[in-house]
């Protein structure tokens, strides 16, 4: 019992730590609190809910649409909506409450957009459901598929980021915006690419949870407000803690449901989550400040 | 003495003339006022607070669903004026606990904590009421008409407003403008912060609460996924910011403009209000910088060339 | 000392100024008879919308394009007069929904206003339809106390049921194959911790009870849970040859899923929400073969398949096999009884009450307000979400139990 609840607990975990890594980075190195995060996990998963039910197409070869298109949308946005907010503004406090404002109204645009294209309905396909024996218990490979990407992705970025130049400069930026260019690092090019990384990230994540996920165009927020948690746990940037944290997660809402009861699963995670915000601000992983 | 028995004649009379209102507005009107009489006191509140203070706070629904509930839980045990006594109590007793636990946190850990706050006690509330109490739903069936409503929630605009302007005249007032520039510097002035703080805090929470409170009656029927809606925190924030929550009249010149635009918007493009919605939204943040307030009195300050008073915190700065 | 800067009043004046401009400019629109105003405020945007999307909106577009296209609604003279509509988004807030009822009535001075979606929103408005004299046929509301509803809003009407007459049918059903000896006397339910969860979980105590059935499970979870892994193990550990999920589309998804993966087969398989969606027996194939759940509809009424035709050609997609089909009928019978009556709202609600009418639903009549010939258990069979329960009504199926295991 308990062995097969510690799996389920991972790979729940692995579906939150793959939709948090996205905003870890954009949060973390970016410095934009971007609310309209979950709207483009949301626009991933429409994309390959088309893709699959007029084409065809498997979930995870539209991968390959769906991050490059990811990132190229992030790179705009932060191009054309942020970057004028970031250079006007004077300290962390007042970008903070643009980027707040700003990506609230990029929410309401990229959901009413979704809202004229589909509509408010329920979406939800099946696919890749069949269960894969791990240790006697019986796993769902759609969501085994979650937590290998979540690991994938999250392991080779976290290796990218500490062990390549090109890493480090972008984790310098997120230490000391205003240090980085004495050392010849471009921090608003450094801050561009975060911020398109992280959304190429939460459009992985999108495709990922449509093969398992009910979704409606204005379920975007909740997904924000998931990766939010988990970002906050991990320690704002820290992508191995957003992994952790997101695996944590996992474990304490199976552990609850079985152990306690299932209807206090999401008031243990929020108890945790200002438990841990009072305990150690800067996350269960992160440096403390 | 003159001058200040003018005012208040001033003050009184516009009271006086909105008071009227509910002879005059048919059910639409009056129902419209009690929306932006709604927020004008919630934006003007969390401005109370978090525009004096810097600490931006999501938990404004926490505090409103409070209220709420505790109007639909005592609506026929106790008399109406009890239960709003009840309520600002319930809403005081959870900022104090908020309060000290928390006032420490440092910016966006606060912004998150208080969103977070306002989720799980929209759970905890949940979880009572199915396994203690057997129900969600919870009727509030009163003889209270839309002029009632109206009239207290007028009430209690007029007395936030009140409330904060003589707060920004006394002593506490300019602790706070201290505070809001650089806590270092108000703690070496001999400021009690954390009690300043969780003073505001707290005033400003019961007076959340009292709007959820006053408000519940109309929706006869309450529910955790009703009144404990994070959209709530949302606008009241965005309408405090957009009018410059640190001033007086900043939050009720955001609200106002921002209400009726909703409703606009909803009444004439209901199937495109979102888009609509959003792009007025990045408007607003490209176009004015420091929120519609300041960028109202700036104009004023060149084109008259009035004289103004050099905020404290323009003279602190080290 | 007292001493206000004079701008201050200005800005008090002016910003009261403001708000009375605006509230009073409302000129109340001219009653030429071209047309006949019908009006609604419904989710759509918000969290409701899921749910308005499939149940309420497009019975209202499908019913208002139909009547249009023949001409306009009927009158008692043999006239016609076209509808015209008058649409608010209530973004899923309380305050909106009762905000936009009433600009509905007093400023549009709409003749008829369509219900909003869910159980607290037709509570929310429910005074304001009474206060300004409109029928409210409220569909998508599950609930108990209707009765007392309809003492307290003489103009009311509920056309869902409440949750006991759907847990009764269900306890019905279990009982006579308990008897038969296809299953034993044990249940496993979860419940989503929202108002229909609660108010069918609440209602199904007693009627299992009643019945003589044992709860050997009985959990609730809250809205937005996506593991459903832990409730269903602890379930099938049970021994529990009966699960029973009150839950709303998403779960009811995921359930059926995740009960997939875990080879989870119980002998009967009862959802909420969702399962009466169209597409749920098509998508699972096979595998919907015996899932039960509320609803249902009698697939040899041709009325009904009718409707369910042109719903797909207008709409696009099929109408889900619940709410849907008794929206469309509450649309049908407010036509019906316009043409009796006319467009007098007391005469209209008179005639709700006291009228019958021929609808989807074959020949309805009110009993105190409510609607009582409903189905009120189905289950999916040969791709078909046919009724199952009441099971003395004509058009019933008969249950085929024990479902088949998963494929």
């Amino acid at each position: 019992m308990l062995v097969t609840t510690i799996i389920n607990g991972l790979v729940l975990g692995g579906t939150y730590a793959l939709l948090a890594m996205g905003l870890t980075i954009q949060y973390g190195i970016a410095r934009i609190m971007n609310l309209a995060y979950g709207e483009t996990i949301i626009a991933a998963a429409f994309l390959a809910f088309v893709l699959n039910s007029t084409l065809g197409v498997a979930p995870l070869v539209s991968l390959l649409v769906a991050a490059p298109a990811g990132f190229a949308l992030s790179y705009l946005i932060y191009g054309l909506m942020l970057h004028p907010l970031v250079k006007r503004s004077k300290g962390r406090a007042s970008l903070e409450v643009d980027s707040i404002l700003a990506t609230f109204g990029l929410l309401f645009v990229i959901q009413g957009v979704m809202l004229v294209f589909f509509g408010g309905n329920y979406i939800s396909y099946t696919y890749m459901n069949f269960g894969i024996d791990i240790l006697g218990s019986s796993v769902a490979a759609n969501r085994l598929t979650a937590l290998i990407l979540a690991l994938v992705l999250g392991g080779g970025l976290y290796l990218l980021l500490t062990r390549t130049l090109w890493g480090t400069a972008l984790r310098a930026v997120s230490v000391a915006p205003q240090s980085a260019p004495l050392v010849g690092i471009d921090a608003d090019r450094a801050a561009r690419f975060a911020f398109a990384l992280g959304g190429a990230l939460a459009t992985c994540g999108g495709v990922v949870i449509s093969m398992y996920q009910t979704f409606t165009a204005s379920s975007g927020v909740i997904f924000t407000m998931k990766a939010l948690i988990v970002v906050i746990l991990g320690g704002v940037g820290n992508l191995a803690g957003a992994l952790s944290a997101g695996l944590l997660l996992g474990l304490v809402e199976t552990l609850v449901a079985t152990y306690v009861s299932p209807g206090l699963t999401l008031a243990a995670v929020y108890f945790i989550f200002l438990g841990v915000l009072l305990w150690r601000p800067s996350g269960l992983f992160g440096r403390a400040r | 003495m003159m001058k200040g028995a003018f005012v208040w004649a001033i003050f009184a009379l516009t009271l006086a003339v909105l008071a009227a209102a509910p002879f005059f507005l048919e059910a639409y009107g009056l129902g419209l006022l009690i929306g932006l009489l709604g927020y004008v006191t919630l934006a003007s509140a969390w401005g109370l607070f978090s525009g004096r203070t810097g600490y931006v706070s999501l938990a404004t629904v926490a505090f409103f669903g409070v209220g709420a509930y505790a109007v639909a839980a005592l609506n026929e045990v106790l008399p109406y004026p009890l239960v709003l006594l009840v309520a600002a109590l319930a809403g005081l007793g959870l900022a104090l606990a908020v309060g000290l636990s928390t006032l420490r946190l440092a910016g966006v850990y606060f912004v998150i904590f208080t969103f977070g706050l306002a989720e799980l006690v929209r759970q905890l509330v949940t979880w009572y009421e199915i396994n203690v109490t057997g129900t969600l739903g919870r009727y509030i069936f009163m003889d209270l008409g839309p002029e009632h409503i109206y009239w207290q929630l007028l009430a209690l605009a007029a007395a936030t407003l009140f409330i904060t302007w003589r707060i920004d005249r006394s002593r506490l007032g300019l602790a706070l403008r201290v505070i809001a520039d650089d806590e270092v510097v108000a703690a070496h002035l001999g400021i009690d912060l954390a009690r300043t703080k969780l003073a505001l805090f707290a005033l400003s929470s019961v007076i959340v609460t009292l709007v959820g409170a006053i408000q519940a009656p109309r929706w006869t029927y309450i529910e955790p996924a009703i009144v404990f809606n994070p959209t709530v925190s949302f606008l009241t924030l965005v309408m405090a910011l957009l009018g410059g929550a640190s001033r007086l009249w900043g939050p009720a010149l955001g609200a106002v403009p921002l209400f009726l635009l909703f409703e606009w918007l909803s009444a004439n493009f209901p199937n495109h209000y979102s888009i609509l919605l959003g792009l007025l939204f990045i408007a607003i943040v490209f176009a004015l910088p420091k929120g519609v307030f300041a960028f109202a009195e700036m104009h004023l300050k060149t084109r008259g060339g009035e004289k103004r008073i050099v905020p404290v915190e323009a003279e602190s700065k080290p | 000392m007292i001493n206000l800067p004079r701008r201050a009043i200005l800005r008090t004046l002016g910003i009261s100024a403001c708000m009375f401009a605006i509230a009073a400019a409302m000129p109340a629109g001219a009653q030429d008879r071209a047309s006949v105003k019908i009006g609604y405020a419904i989710s759509k945007t918000g969290g409701n919308a899921g749910g308005a999307g499939i149940t309420t909106i497009p019975n209202y577009q499908l019913w208002v394009k139909e009547v249009n296209d023949a001409g306009g609604l009927e009158l008692p003279d043999g006239t016609r007069l076209p509808i015209e509509v008058i649409e608010y988004d209530d973004r899923s807030s309380a305050e909106e929904v009762v905000r936009a009822t009433e600009r509905l009535a007093t400023q549009d001075q709409v003749d008829f206003i369509l219900p909003p979606w869910g159980t607290g929103f037709n509570l929310a408005v429910a005074p304001m339809f009474d206060r300004f004299g409109y029928p409210q046929l409220a569909v998508s509301s599950v609930t108990d106390k209707a009765p007392d509803f309809v003492k307290r809003w003489k103009r009311s009407f509920w056309m869902l049921g409440g949750g006991s007459d759907y847990t009764d049918a269900l306890a019905g059903l279990l009982k006579k194959a308990i008897g038969e000896g296809k299953i034993n006397n044990k249940i496993a339910m979860i419940s989503v911790a929202d108002g229909f969860g609660v108010d069918l979980v609440t209602a199904a105590r007693p009627s299992f009870n009643e019945a003589e059935l044992e709860v050997v499970y009985d959990v609730t979870y809250p809205v937005g849970t996506t593991d459903f892994t832990s409730m269903i193990n602890e379930a099938a550990a049970s021994g529990a040859d009966t699960f029973v999920a009150f839950s709303y589309p998403p779960e009811t998804f995921a359930i059926t899923q995740q009960a997939q993966v875990a080879k989870f087969n119980p002998k009967v398989l009862y959802l909420g929400v969702g399962a009466a969606f169209p597409n749920f027996g098509p998508d699972l194939g096979a595998n919907a073969e015996g899932i039960m759940s509320l609803g249902g509809i009698d697939p040899k009424n041709e009325a009904n398949v009718a409707y369910r035709k042109r719903h797909e050609e207008v709409i696009g997609r099929a109408p889900d096999l619940w709410g849907s089909v008794v929206t469309y009928a509450s649309l049908q019978m407010l036509q019906e009884a316009i043409k009796r009556r006319g467009l007098d709202r007391e005469a209209v609600s008179d005639e709700l009450s006291n009228g019958a009418f021929q609808t989807v639903l074959g020949e309805v009549k009110l009993e105190d307000n409510q609607l009582r010939t409903l189905w009120f258990g189905g289950q999916w069979q040969n791709g078909n979400f046919v009724a199952v329960a009441p099971v003395d009504r004509e058009g019933v199926s008969e249950a085929i139990l024990p479902k088949a295991s998963w494929k």
